[in-house]
């Protein structure tokens, strides 16, 4: 498959504005815009190196596509984003050309928006509600409300127009922030805005949690977590990679003995599920986020100059059908795998991952085997992946996660042959942070029992969100969370008797 | 940022470093370890195991041999300089108590992370009984400070250089065999040497505690790297031990792991090592 080059793109579009210019747009001229399409890299060249995929719109796309929304008073939309940004009023102001106001009003809700809009699930949640993507009965069809986050954040950041927010007067409180993860982040930047000092632990060498260590650069460029990670240090944020707390340090250590005020635990869901079928601890199975990490935050991709090694392989299996799933498939072609299946027990339907995610995925050659059950890892002499037998399924009943569960047809058994296999069907949080905290309740999947609107835990003075509550979720959810707590951490701290700084 | 205080050879291709690490040095306790990373950007994260700690210092030791990039990156430091990130104290502390006599045995470089729990055994009062085992006497390591330690002292050697010509699971069958009998067994060194004294001790029905040394990404439960079948169950050394039931342990799955990345490994050493060597060899045979 081949993409209209971005320049084409760009081309078609700014024709396209100048033919709508002088007469103001009825609803049914907006509905005629074509939908915007992303200018990518085409896949028989992105496979070879890890860099962006989606290249971004080019301002006049990003007019055009702006000039879509119907400006719905009821905003479905808002309805829809999980931190309620007023997208109508960023896209108006981005169909007008004021991209700057554009980014204020998404900065009100959202401190991530070029990690939100490259990330998010969009067409489960604001584009789904878009009355354009229902007027024309195709919810591909909405409008582009991430692509436009995206932007407008990114114009921002290359304009090198963003100040970090201001903060307040110190106040002399200490927040213990743990985790350095999408959570974390907005953790840290509210809090510290109210002139608390924040202390942000992150138990890797480098801070964004899974920004860095999960999502792979072509899909959210390392450098936009950087320039993350710089806002904070600007506002004072002091950054202490290389401490896991729990280990290096307990967390009532820190609020009993080092002087912090409230700690957040946003420690993110890392620990990986297995299959727990036989031959799962052959050599060649991997876990997503073993697979990942190696070739992200250890840059294994860069085999002239890493000490990471990486398994070689060249027929590689990846077992789910996230988004997790879809990078670690891409990656290994990246690696230079020959050939990459996909084995997903239900079908495309059902699948977790981002449209887009699936739709790269295919562009670039990863096969998909859907109703399909892996049973067991068969290896050879020497303890090394040969390949993975596999059941065919049909659709059933719907199961407790409301989708149609998998079923197993018997008799149809058979073999994928592969050197690796690789395993992304979820994780579940760490447990070390309860396992060395007295009295911090968990569920019985680990996850951390939380006052749903102050995200306050089972201790006082202890706050959590993200993966660490809500299991494996999204960048903007775990934002969220962030943001609801950072507000009671705020809230309590302003109780507090004054201290000076 | 942790400096390196002290640095000494310790045999061919053992090096001790103590290096600053205040946090680490205070929690840390037997049986423990960290992950080591000599290079921002490019470098590996390893683990290695913590050999000895001063808290009033704000130190910790690491013993490691030169086997793959990042030891032989850590063996061209010199004091003064930083390595870039160490993270720990991490897995789990091994279990310590007054159990009466305990057998520690010890080979090769894990002599190294036995130390510490036979400094802890000895505080807890108990009596101990030292096996330690090398290829050859200049492999030996830390024999001084463990002769300080233990009640008994036995040191092997694959070629008799020095004490005993032999493999460390003949003396343990030994000292297994007496009246009474031990309580407890620890045994650290290559897999090949704790799977062989497991079996040793298994008839005499011994508990018998090993310390894994695994392939690790983060050190933290994330990756699933160093996951072992132990009795019949998957559990990750990293969090899970690095202690575990030596006669539960499924040895030979773990070798076949360990191997994962020989090729790699091979090539980079010869790079690491094999290279310098033979260039230094050149200069001297052309001077």
């Amino acid at each position: 498959m081949s993409h209209p080059s971005p320049d084409a793109l760009r081309r078609e579009a700014a024709e396209r504005l100048t033919a709508l210019q002088g007469h103001p747009l009825t609803p049914r001229d907006r509905l005629a815009i074509p939908p915007q399409e992303m200018p990518s890299r085409e896949p028989a060249e992105r496979i070879r190196h890890v860099e962006e995929v989606a290249l971004g719109y080019s301002p006049e796309q990003a007019r055009l596509e702006a000039l879509r929304c119907l400006q719905c008073k009821n905003a479905p939309c808002v309805e829809g984003c999980p931190v309620r940004i007023d997208i109508p009023a960023f896209i108006k102001a981005l169909a007008e050309g004021r991209d700057a106001e554009a980014m204020a009003v998404i900065r009100r809700n959202s401190l991530l928006p070029a990690v939100c809009g490259r990330v998010c699930p969009q067409e489960v949640q604001c584009q789904e509600r878009c009355t354009v993507g229902k007027a024309l009965k195709d919810v591909r069809k909405a409008v582009s409300i991430g692509r436009l986050e995206r932007f407008a954040a990114d114009a921002e950041r290359q304009s090198g127009r963003f100040q970090p927010p201001p903060v307040k007067p110190e106040t002399g409180r200490r927040v213990a922030v743990i985790g350095s993860g999408p959570a974390g982040i907005t953790v840290a930047a509210d809090v510290r805005r109210e002139g608390h000092a924040v202390t942000l632990f992150e138990a890797f060498h480098k801070p964004g949690g899974v920004l860095v260590y999960g999502i792979p650069e072509f899909r959210l460029p390392k450098a936009i977590v950087e320039l993350e990670m710089e806002t904070l240090l600007a506002m004072g944020v002091e950054i202490r990679t290389n401490f896991l707390v729990g280990r290096t340090r307990r967390l009532e250590n820190l609020l009993k003995e080092d002087g912090y005020d409230a700690a957040f635990i946003g420690a993110g869901a890392g620990l990986p599920r297995f299959l727990e079928i036989e031959g799962e601890n052959l050599v060649g199975v991997f876990s997503a986020n073993e697979y990942l990490t190696r070739a992200n935050l250890m840059r294994a991709f860069d085999r002239q100059r890493a000490d990471t090694p990486i398994y070689p392989a060249r027929r590689v299996i990846v077992v789910g059908g996230g988004n997790v799933a879809m990078d670690a498939a891409r990656m290994a072609l990246r690696l230079g795998a020959e050939e990459v299946h996909l084995v997903y027990r239900r079908t495309e339907a059902e699948m977790p991952a981002r449209i887009e995610e699936v739709e790269h995925a295919k562009e670039e050659g990863v096969r998909f085997h859907v109703l399909h059950a892996p049973r067991r890892v068969i290896g050879n002499a020497a303890g090394r992946v040969t390949g993975l037998e596999c059941i065919r399924c049909r659709l059933g009943e719907p199961d407790a996660s409301g989708r149609p569960a998998p079923v197993e047809i018997p008799g149809s058994e058979y073999v994928i042959e592969a050197d690796a296999v690789i395993v992304a069907i979820g994780n579940e949080p760490n447990p070390l942070i309860r396992q060395t905290t007295p009295g911090l309740q968990a569920d019985r999947r680990g996850r951390l029992i939380v006052d749903p609107t102050t995200g306050q835990t089972s201790l006082p003075r202890v706050y959590a969100g993200g993966d660490v509550v809500l299991g494996s979720a999204t960048v903007i959810l775990a934002m969220g969370q962030g943001r609801q707590a950072a507000a009671a951490i705020n809230a309590f701290l302003a109780s507090l008797p004054p201290r000076s700084a | 940022m942790p400096k390196i205080l002290e640095k000494r050879a310790l045999a061919e291709e053992v090096f001790l470093l103590r290096v600053e690490a205040p946090e680490i040095a205070r929690e840390r306790k037997a049986g423990q370890f960290v992950m080591v990373q000599a290079d921002l950007r490019y470098g590996e994260r390893i683990p290695l195991t913590i050999a000895d700690a001063n808290p009033a210092e704000g130190s910790i030791t690491l013993i490691f041999q030169t086997v793959g990039r990042t030891t032989h990156r850590l063996a061209a430091l010199n004091v003064g300089d930083i390595i870039h990130a160490i993270l720990g104290p991490l897995g789990r502390p091994t279990h310590i108590e007054r159990f009466g006599t305990a057998v520690a045995v010890g080979g090769g470089i894990g002599i190294a992370p036995l130390h510490p729990i036979v400094q802890a055994l000895k505080a807890a009062g108990n009596r101990l009984l030292v096996i330690l085992g090398a290829r050859t006497r200049d492999l030996l390591i830390l024999e001084d400070r463990m002769a300080a330690l233990a009640d008994e002292l036995i040191v092997c050697t694959d070629d008799g250089s020095k004490g005993r010509k032999g493999l460390v699971t003949e003396p343990l069958r030994e000292l297994c065999a007496r009246t009474p009998k031990p309580d407890i067994i620890f045994a650290i060194g290559p897999p090949i040497m704790m799977k062989a004294c497991a079996e040793t001790t298994r008839p005499f029905a011994i508990p018998t505690v090993v310390s894994l040394n695994t392939i690790m990404v983060d050190g933290t439960g994330m990756c699933g790297g160093c996951r072992v079948t132990v009795g019949g169950k998957t559990r990750f050394v990293c969090v899970d031990g690095p202690e575990f039931d030596g006669h539960q342990v499924d040895f030979d799955n773990m070798m076949l792991r360990l191997r994962a990345y020989k090729e790699q490994e091979d090539a980079a050493h010869e790079k690491c090592h094999l290279e310098p060597q033979l260039a230094r060899l050149e200069r001297k045979s052309s001077s």
